[in-house]
């Protein structure tokens, strides 16, 4: 059992894992807006990075990691927020290609302006938990601390999502609004409202992620922190079809154990090249994701 | 009650209602007939605030809708049966009718069980997708979503197409008495028009967006020429 647990496919399948469920996350973000508002936003990632370099800025005074991450996450919901309304909102019912434009373009100007007010260099977060594998008779076993805070955390949070929009008379609301926004409003919801509250959730989720990532001893926070997170939860989205929040998850994190494997087999340079290889493969076999159900899509 | 006053609307540089007056009283159903493109859609959309008018006004119990939004106009009690039905198949029966009740003040156990009360069919399948459900189950289904609500006045799009004859008469009995016990106020757009003579009081119709007739429904019914030339209903 021992040498089961030490050995080198465990090894692989809990580090693949770590890495897909924020790959899921980041897809699951993707897909809420692009269900409730027709917009690809290809600023997922450059918006909680702004939110966590604000929440983290507090460290300069005295306080702790956990009081920075739930001022990242008020900041965030504000961000998530005020993008809907000021920058968003007129890009409803355009042609696709607008929005797209505008989210590269706020992209780019988010992390120029993170890099000139906090530079591009790395910023490590003090995470309160060691890196450091377990070791079981003698090996490392491939879990730290550190990653089960991080696998932790994004379970409760998908979790907390998924009852958010199962259980909840706010989230039947907001399911509404994105299927059916027409017959919401004629039942009296007030969709534009909750558009702006899907914007600042799934806001606040990319700075969870951005959080679990940055707090990573290895990696730290850079303005380009989430753009590679990006590249991977964007392939994971299409793989798992833009329409299904479920299929997202799945493909999040089962891209990020086979790419695990290509790191660990050939190397890591090859996995952006997988990658690309499995995102072809599955849109030529399903064009509209593995996890759509009919072929059909709203217009 | 309904006052509808001088209300013109366009599209462009198409006019799809121009002048249109007539009143819908409370307890009464107000049919609207007429042809296809004749503006009877139109007017239900106005009258919810997802079309702003060209001008005119529309007064519910004298207080103006017209510039108010059409989730506020829902919030003050115009229930939108829309065409289509709109019942989102996504969700359960009773997520249908949760959401339906949100919005307004009420209790939501005691009005599920008045709904699966007047229509046992959905009790019987709360817990099945509404995409599941027939035709008719559907129009059910829509209509308890408003009415949940407690509306005072109950906007009904269609609510025959695509049904059976039989199913078709159930329903226009159905919505007679809940109109009747409920003291509603009933603007019912049809293109059967004999189905919805039969419970209608009064009788709107509209012919590319002009008003032709407005009476008693059974003046409407009577009358050889609106029923010629612009019911369809040949004997």
């Amino acid at each position: 059992m021992d040498a089961f647990l030490t050995s080198r496919i465990i090894a692989d399948v809990l580090g693949g894992l770590t890495n897909g469920v924020i790959y899921g996350m980041v897809a699951l973000s993707l897909v809420l807006i692009w269900r409730s508002t027709g917009v690809l936003n290809f600023a997922q990632g450059a918006m909680p990075m702004f939110a966590t370099y604000v929440g983290f800025a507090l460290l300069s005074y005295h306080f702790g990691y956990w009081a920075c991450a739930v001022a990242a996450l008020i900041v965030g919901l504000a961000v998530g927020g005020l993008t809907e309304r000021l920058v968003v909102r007129g890009l409803y019912g355009k042609p696709e290609i607008n929005p797209i434009v505008v989210m590269v373009g706020f992209l780019i100007v988010l992390e120029a302006v993170a890099a000139a007010i906090w530079s591009s260099f790395p910023r490590s977060l003090p995470s309160p938990f060691s890196s450091i594998d377990w070791q079981l008779g003698g090996h490392p076993v491939s879990l730290s601390p550190f990653t089960v805070y991080e696998i932790g955390a994004s379970i409760v949070v998908m979790l907390l999502v998924a009852a958010l929009f199962r259980f909840t008379n706010l989230g039947l609301q907001l399911r509404a609004s994105a299927l059916a926004p027409e017959v919401s409003r004629l039942l009296g919801v007030r969709v534009g409202r909750l558009l702006t509250l899907g914007w600042m959730l799934s806001t606040a989720v990319g700075v969870v992620t951005t959080i679990l990532v940055s707090s990573n001893f290895f990696t730290g926070l850079t303005p380009q922190v989430n753009d590679g997170i990006f590249a991977f939860g964007f392939i994971a989205a299409a793989v798992g079809g833009l329409e299904s929040p479920v299929g997202a998850i799945v493909a999040g994190v089962s891209l990020g154990i086979i790419l695990q494997f290509v790191q660990d087999y050939l190397n890591s340079n090859a996995q952006i090249i997988v990658a690309l290889v499995v995102l072809i493969v599955a849109l030529m076999v399903r064009p509209n994701g593995v996890f759509t159900k009919s072929s059909l899509r709203r217009v | 009650m309904i006052a509808i006053d001088n209300l013109s609307v366009s599209f462009g540089a198409v006019q799809a209602l121009r002048d249109v007056t007539f009143r819908a009283e409370t307890g009464q159903i107000t049919a609207v007939l007429g042809a296809n493109g004749a503006g009877k859609t139109t007017l239900l959309r106005t009258v919810s605030g997802l079309k702003e008018p060209k001008s005119g006004t529309i007064a519910m119990d004298g207080q103006a809708l017209v510039h108010r939004k059409t989730e506020d106009i829902a919030r003050m009690g115009v229930g939108h049966v829309p065409e289509g039905r709109g019942v989102i198949g996504e969700f359960t029966v009773e997520e249908n009718l949760r959401l339906g009740a949100m919005t307004a003040k009420v209790n939501l156990k005691s009005g599920l069980e008045e709904q699966y009360d007047q229509f046992p069919v959905l009790g019987e399948r709360r817990k099945q997708h509404a995409a599941k459900l027939s035709g008719g189950e559907r129009q059910m289904l829509a209509m308890a979503r408003a009415l949940i609500a407690k509306p005072s006045v109950l906007l009904l799009d269609e609510p025959s197409l695509g049904l059976a004859p039989l199913v078709t008469a159930q329903l226009m009995h159905t919505i007679r008495s809940l109109c009747e016990t409920n003291d509603l106020t009933v603007i019912l757009v049809e293109q059967n028009a004999s189905s919805a003579l039969r419970i209608a009081h009064r009788a709107v119709v509209l012919h590319v967006g002009h008003v032709v007739a407005n009476d008693e429904a059974s003046v409407v019914a009577g009358d050889e020429n609106l029923r010629q030339y612009y019911l369809g209903l040949v004997e």
